[in-house]
């Protein structure tokens, strides 16, 4: 049963969970060190990124300690067992407010630690209003699985269920059940520890306590739904997502925020082709466990009223092959420049540079600068300006305003723009300087640039494809195809493949596996990796290449910026 | 065996005609001479005679004065605080208002002496919101102290400095639990803070060590500065130092305070011979020795066990009259010497009325932050209040336990025993009344009955 100990280092500590021998880092919680080992020790109140408040009592353990003589020091050993005595505490003690210590023996199953679970599960329950049928968090609510995993099964309660406030709006995101709310505090202390909006608490004493907004203030900051998302029951559920769709039945995929270049991990919730909800995905490294709640409402791009899904040419409807044939000659005739996009995926940025290459076209960038809020939103807002650097699509950092083009085609050295998803008019370009020249669109919604357009290629969204971002860390990052592309829409490998095909004149492979082996070839900093061996929670590339660069970020979560000062 | 006489130290000059609670009685009466002897002594030689008199702290726990002062955390660098837990709020206990309302400069003193000694720069009062003219003799008694320079900077010309703050809770019993008490000290809701980390010798109040004591365990810290800690260690029995006040309630003929040494008076004496015994025609049915939140002791059951006295064991074969009234006697016989507050119930009490009454404050006063106590204390005031308004079930008595069993030992702070251990020990020892209260309930109210809970 029990495992030779690893030889454990300075700052590791063994501890003995269930009888299992497990080495943690010194300052782990009884939960996480038996997370280590596949044992579950149910909890409410705790979560592994906010303060440890130990209200909900569920993960009530069995802790003993190895017994010492108490004048001498020396071990007391167990003749029975030839082991070092353990001195088991007759009372139970948290979990998740217990750090390790060395030759700590913890019980996750025994009686009393049964009996203790059973008790703290009936009184969670029986102010709860059980309305599971009619509740959003059914599927995914701590209160039901544990009540399932380490309840009684019957209740004992025959007196009147307190009653709370239902339906309480607390912001323009968030509403609340208060009688679902089994007071954790975990909202309380997201809003006060992590976005320092403290707008949240309880009034109200003993089991009539009520979590409510403090008077005059909303529940209104950009993260508002990660009250939502750590909200171990349905007390708190999102306006936007509440009553659409049981949790059972959703896909989950695993995506990236591209809002801006931090590159927050997400999985998109989708069925039959329609995403309903967008949630964070833990990566200790990038966005912990939080999202902002800009980023949940993307999904609604897919099907916005100006989402391009109809090829052109001329104005005409065509087919892709048509299409790609009226393109490539009007680029042939040279002239050419490319927008590319900080938008596009490392993979898409890696063909747009051999089809401006092919074309000896100059290339650039459109730049989206805002102001970043230090938690997970950067001063850039492409989430991928690192993929064309990397790529080598670009070789410095790009501007807002493409004034050098506008200047060339002013003077007649343009002809033609290839314009991947970017409108050139909000980039500073006129309706006359558009007029010039002859523009080949591929894009995901209608613009200025895609009216404009020869040729229009409707593409698809982040939701519609797989591919890899750099977020500024140097991180690269896989996100997953949620669903299939909505109908006349073409992925962007296939476009800028074919485009290049009859640009060159051979075939080009667009899958992803295909447009890998180039990258891993090609590009020294992706030598070796493919999209496979790119781990879930990305994998830093070495910047140091980049390092003159002055980006425009500034500190976010779990990100410093590097060189910035030294670029000034 | 006859009461022995009372041992006044703390209410020395309380109830003396003619004694007041301003300044200058108390100076008439040898007032501040102790502090004006401490503040020339060494802080740690009047830390060693607390411990050497074996002070135990009187709030309710019991726990060693000396040791408490000793596990402050004196190296970290920040500074020590002193906070007096004035927060009386204990059904049954009444001694520390008495001591507030009619001695406040016994408390002062006792502050500045504990303050010196553990080299406190600011102390505390945190005085219960429901005593609002004992927090305004004590802001004039702090004043008239600080007047004659007891108080504040430079203190006796000596050069050490301490004030005291009065500060006035809003009403919860919780903010008598020392960790509630600091965070509702820091102007937060009084949630008891978790212990790990936060002890308050080590991360007290704004995070740095602090001492919180009771009024009257300032009050003895006083008298053992002034005779010393083996002087005082001669008052009481052993493990058991010093003198007790006891708050007597309920239906006795004389009930008051008592002030005597601890474990020279048994239950019987205090109850019949101090107290006056029953009232007319009737007879005990039972006490609660400390508190409301310590479990009651029925008249009649006898208890049966081995004791220490001095170094043996001894056999013990009490009733509830033989009780001697000290911590030990009665955490020995499943109760504990709590607060003090004596609660006599006599044979016209029904006892699922009585509970219904208790458990209607506990379910009223749990702050509600951790689950056992916060639901469990509703819970059982839900099923006592159903069966006193007549909706009774022969299973509910077994049902309370069951409830009641799931809370001790299993919440953030002491409270999760107060609210059960009633509950427990009720029915443990009055199951038929609780087992039988369906069918009794039926019968009808008595004229002139008081409305119920």
């Amino acid at each position: 049963m029990s495992q030779p100990a690893p030889a454990p280092k300075p700052d590791l500590v063994t501890v003995n969970i269930d009888g299992k021998e497990i080495a943690v880092p010194k300052g782990t919680n009884v939960i996480e060190a038996a997370r280590l080992l596949n044992v579950d020790v149910p909890h409410y109140c705790y979560h592994p990124k906010l303060t440890v408040v130990g209200n909900c009592r569920m993960c009530l353990v069995e802790m003993g300690m190895p017994a010492v003589d108490p004048a001498t020091k020396a071990p007391i050993m167990d003749p029975a067992t030839g082991k070092q005595k353990i001195n088991w505490i007759p009372r139970p003690q948290i979990g998740c407010g217990t750090n390790v210590a060395p030759g700590m023996h913890i019980r996750t199953t025994s009686q009393m630690v049964k009996e203790a679970r059973e008790g703290v599960m009936e009184f969670l329950l029986i102010n709860h209003p059980l309305d599971c049928p009619i509740c959003d968090q059914a599927g995914e609510c701590k209160l039901q699985e544990q009540a399932t995993g380490y309840g009684r099964g019957y209740s004992r309660f025959v007196e009147q269920k307190n009653v709370k406030p239902k339906r309480t709006q607390l912001g323009p995101r968030v509403m609340l059940d208060d009688e679902r709310c089994i007071l954790c505090s975990r909202c309380i202390r997201f809003s006060r520890e992590i976005v320092k909006d403290d707008v949240l608490g309880f009034i109200d004493r003993g089991s009539y306590s009520t979590l409510t907004c403090y008077p005059g203030k909303q529940l209104a900051n950009n993260y508002s739904l990660n009250t939502v998302d750590i909200c171990p029951v349905g007390a708190l559920t999102s306006t936007d997502f509440r009553f659409k769709m049981r949790v059972w039945f959703l896909k989950q995929s695993n995506s990236i925020d591209t809002e801006s270049s931090v590159g927050a991990n997400t999985v998109v919730w989708s069925r039959e082709g329609i995403i309903y909800r967008i949630t964070p995905r833990r990566n200790d490294e990038v966005n912990d466990t939080w999202l902002a709640d800009s980023a949940r409402v993307l999904y609604k791009q897919v099907r916005d009223e100006s989402r391009l899904t109809a090829t052109k040419v001329g104005g005409q409807p065509a087919a892709l092959d048509a299409a790609i044939e009226s393109a490539a000659s009007h680029l042939k005739a040279g002239a050419v420049a490319v927008v590319g996009s900080g938008r596009s995926s490392v993979e898409e940025q890696f063909l747009t540079k051999k089809i401006a290459a092919a074309l000896n076209a100059s290339v650039s960038l459109v730049a989206r600068v805002g102001e970043g809020d230090k938690l997970l939103i950067s001063a850039d807002r492409n989430p991928n300006v690192r993929g064309a650097l990397v790529t080598g699509l670009i070789d410095q950092l790009p501007s807002a305003q493409l004034t050098e083009l506008g200047a060339a085609i002013d003077a007649g050295k343009v002809k033609t723009v290839l314009a991947i998803n970017e409108d050139l008019t909000t980039a500073g370009l006129t309706a006359a300087q558009l007029a010039k020249v002859t523009i080949v669109y591929a894009g995901t919604h209608s613009n200025a640039t895609s009216e404009a357009a020869a040729v229009i290629i409707p593409t698809s969204t982040v939701f519609e494809k797989s591919g890899t971002f750099i977020n500024q860390q140097f991180r690269i990052q896989k996100f997953h195809q949620a669903i299939p592309a909505i109908a006349g829409t073409h992925n962007d490998l296939v476009v800028l493949g074919k485009l290049l095909g009859a640009l060159s004149g051979n075939a080009v492979t667009t899958d992803l596996a295909a447009v890998w082996q180039q990258l891993s070839s090609e590009v020294g900093l992706l030598a070796g990796l493919s999209f496979a061996a790119v781990p879930d929670t990305g994998r830093v590339l070495d910047s140091s290449r980049f390092a003159h660069l002055a980006f425009p970020e500034g500190e976010t979560l779990h990100f410093k910026p590097a060189a910035a000062t030294a670029a000034v | 065996m006859p009461a022995p006489e009372q041992r006044r130290i703390i209410f020395k000059h309380i109830d003396e005609p003619g004694y007041t609670n301003d300044i200058d009685c108390y100076l008439r009466n040898g007032g501040y001479e102790v502090l004006k002897k401490a503040v020339t002594r060494k802080p740690e030689e009047i830390i060693d005679e607390v411990k050497k008199s074996g002070l135990r702290g009187r709030g309710g726990a019991g726990f060693p004065c000396g040791v408490k002062w000793g596990l402050v955390d004196r190296k970290s660098g920040k500074p020590i605080y002193l906070i007096v837990n004035a927060d009386e709020s204990e059904p049954g206990t009444f001694k520390d208002r008495y001591i507030i309302h009619q001695d406040p400069h016994q408390l002062i003193e006792g502050v500045m002496i504990s303050c010196f000694a553990n080299n406190v720069k600011q102390a505390y009062i945190y005085i219960r919101g429901e005593m609002p003219h004992g927090a305004r003799i004590l802001e004039k008694a702090i004043q008239e102290a600080r007047e004659k320079n007891f108080v504040g900077q430079n203190i006796l010309g000596t050069g050490y400095s301490c004030d005291i703050f009065v500060h006035r809770g809003a009403g919860a019993y919780i903010c008598g639990e020392e960790t509630g008490l600091i965070e509702s000290l820091e102007g937060k809701r009084a949630n008891p803070r978790i212990k790990p980390p936060y002890f308050p010798a080590v991360l007290g109040l704004y995070q740095c060590p602090t001492i919180v004591n009771n009024v009257e365990t300032l009050c003895h810290v006083k008298y053992i500065a002034e005779h010393g800690g083996a002087e005082y260690a001669k008052l009481g029995t052993p493990n058991n130092t010093g003198t007790r006040i006891f708050c007597v309630s309920g239906h006795v003929q004389r009930p008051g305070y008592y002030e005597f040494e601890a474990g020279k008076i048994t239950m019987g004496q205090l109850l019949y011979d101090v107290c006056g015994g029953p009232l007319p025609g009737r007879t005990f049915k039972a006490v609660i020795p400390g508190g409301s939140s310590a479990k009651v002791l029925r008249f009649g059951e006898r208890f049966k066990g081995k004791r220490k006295v001095g170094n043996d064991m001894v056999d013990y074969d009490w009733g509830v009259e033989d009780v001697p009234m000290d911590f030990d006697s009665l955490a020995a016989i499943g109760s504990m010497g709590g607060s003090g507050g004596v609660i006599v119930m006599d044979d016209t009490v029904n006892m699922v009325e009585a509970l219904a009454n208790i458990n209607a404050f506990y379910s009223h006063e749990s702050c509600g932050q951790c689950t056992p106590c916060r639901e469990g204390s509703l819970w059982m005031k839900k099923i006592t209040t159903r069966m006193v308004h007549g909706e009774a079930r022969p299973q509910d008595g077994a049902l309370l336990k069951g409830v009641a069993d799931q809370i001790p030992g299993r919440t953030i702070c002491a409270f999760g025993e107060a609210c059960s251990w009633p509950t427990q020990s009720f029915y443990l020892k009055f199951k038929d009344e609780f087992d039988n209260y369906h069918a009794t309930k039926k019968q009808p109210k008595a004229d002139n009955a008081l409305e119920l809970v």
